[in-house]
């Protein structure tokens, strides 16, 4: 009998929410998951502060500085952390951008766009600073495990979060091991 | 089969003749080593690894190794998976593989070796290279991002179309694909769809245009089944979800 729940916390960095989105659509299966776990800070519930946690989910790669802060934070507090979804694998479609100059980059979006009006860069301090290169996270915090997909699908979530409660080593069938 | 006509591949008795390599027999046979720069209607060129196995207990590429009466070859043991993830972690993260915005996820060789192997995640630190995307053939589509240097497509345009419409220049990692004209462009090419250069890739380096996604994401090729049971894309039909002209 698993007599406290496990904390999760999760958290979409540099992604898409798909990841989350994918996690929702555990459907029915989410009321066995409430069982065993208990959601800490997450976009799920809306907690800002996180705490001491068992898992720590990871949608996304790092493009910013907040994102990085946010990740370190997790490694902290997270017993196991999981990197999830193409892009905390590998930087995703975001790390195309590392193709260019993030000035390049900006001047596109901001100042050469059509219909633009007093065009310019934005540049308030709420603003978090964006890295000149997206990155996945397993360059800056050491990963427990990895969970491939974009996103990985509803059935890889499942049999990946059903073996790590377990204390099973994760072995997903073929089918659910994807990269796109 | 008398006994000199046989090697041993992971506990299995393989036959082959005279000149054959371990490769080509075990393909024979219908054992699937994977691999990468190897297809079976080129000579082997022995530059991706991919295939190695240890061979009385020394590693060799079995692409090039030729086999030898009794020899005792492995290839399925939990050591060369591990190596051969490595191998392909390390051609993830030289180029810019990014699966979800590639129109050959799914009928991708590199892929489906990866997935075959096991691999979940890149580990090693991303390169980023700043590669071109060269679209000036009116039906084809160059992106060198995905390139991983295999020299199929050289060798299927020199060899077999005779264009010789590709090359490799540059050494160690400068190394890189280029097309054989002055411009660099494969628009001032005569090279055609209908080449066999066209149906070699490995990657999704070489793509033919105005006909994307048609065959939507999930019914693939490599979705449902592994490609040591559906075989090379560049083997197959495109009826079948290949590449190669009928
Ligand atoms: S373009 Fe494709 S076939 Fe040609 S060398 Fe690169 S990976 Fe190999
Ligand atoms: S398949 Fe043998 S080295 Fe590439």
């Amino acid at each position: 009998m698993i007599e406290s729940k496990l904390k999760v916390a999760t958290c979409s960095l540099c992604g898409c929410f798909g990841c989350h989105m994918s996690l929702l659509d555990l459907d029915e299966r989410l009321f066995d998951l409430a069982e065993k776990i208990e959601f800490d800070r997450s976009p799920l519930t809306d907690i800002k502060e996180l705490g001491e946690c068992d898992i720590g989910i990871i949608e996304g790669g790092i493009a910013n500085v907040e994102n990085v802060h946010t990740l370190l934070e997790f490694r902290a507090r997270c017993k196991v952390l999981i990197a999830m979804g193409a892009c905390a694998i590998s930087g995703g479609v975001p790390a195309m951008r590392n193709q260019y100059e993030l000035k390049d980059c900006l001047e596109e979006s901001y100042t050469r766009g059509t219909g633009l009006v007093d065009a310019q860069i934005p540049n308030d301090p709420e603003i978090p600073l964006l890295l000149d290169q997206v990155h996945p996270i397993h360059e800056v915090v050491k990963i427990d495990y990895f969970l491939p997909g974009c996103p990985p699908s509803a059935d890889a979530i499942w049999t990946f979060v059903s073996q790590l409660l377990a204390g099973q080593p994760i072995t997903l069938p073929y089918t659910q091991i994807h990269y796109d | 089969m008398s006994e000199e006509s046989t090697f041993t591949l992971d506990g299995r008795k393989v036959p082959f003749r005279d000149g054959q390599t371990i490769m080509a027999a075990a393909l024979a046979a219908g054992v699937y080593i994977p691999h990468l720069c190897f297809n079976p209607e080129f000579p082997p060129h022995g530059s991706c690894r991919v295939c190695l196995v240890k061979v009385n207990g020394r590693m060799q590429a079995s692409c090039t190794a030729p086999a030898m009466a009794g020899q005792v070859v492995q290839s399925e043991t939990e050591e060369i998976r591990e190596i051969r993830r490595g191998i392909l972690q390390m051609l993830f993260v030289e180029g810019n593989h990014v699966c979800p915005a590639c129109e050959k996820s799914g009928a991708c060789q590199l892929q489906a070796v990866a997935y075959y192997v096991g691999m979940l995640a890149p580990h090693y630190t991303h390169f980023y290279p700043r590669r071109p995307v060269d679209a000036s053939h009116p039906d084809a589509l160059l992106d060198f991002n995905r390139c991983i240097l295999c020299e199929l497509c050289v060798r299927a345009s020199r060899d077999v179309d005779g264009k010789n419409v590709f090359a490799v220049q540059g050494r160690g990692i400068k190394a890189h694909l280029v097309v054989n004209t002055p411009s660099g462009k494969l628009g001032a090419t005569d090279f055609s769809l209908s080449d066999k250069a066209a149906q070699v890739c490995p990657t999704g380096t070489i793509l033919s245009k105005h006909s994307g996604y048609e065959i939507p994401i999930g019914q693939r090729l490599y979705d449902r089944k592994p490609i040591n049971v559906v075989g090379d894309v560049a083997a197959l039909a495109v009826s079948k979800g290949g590449r190669r002209h009928d």
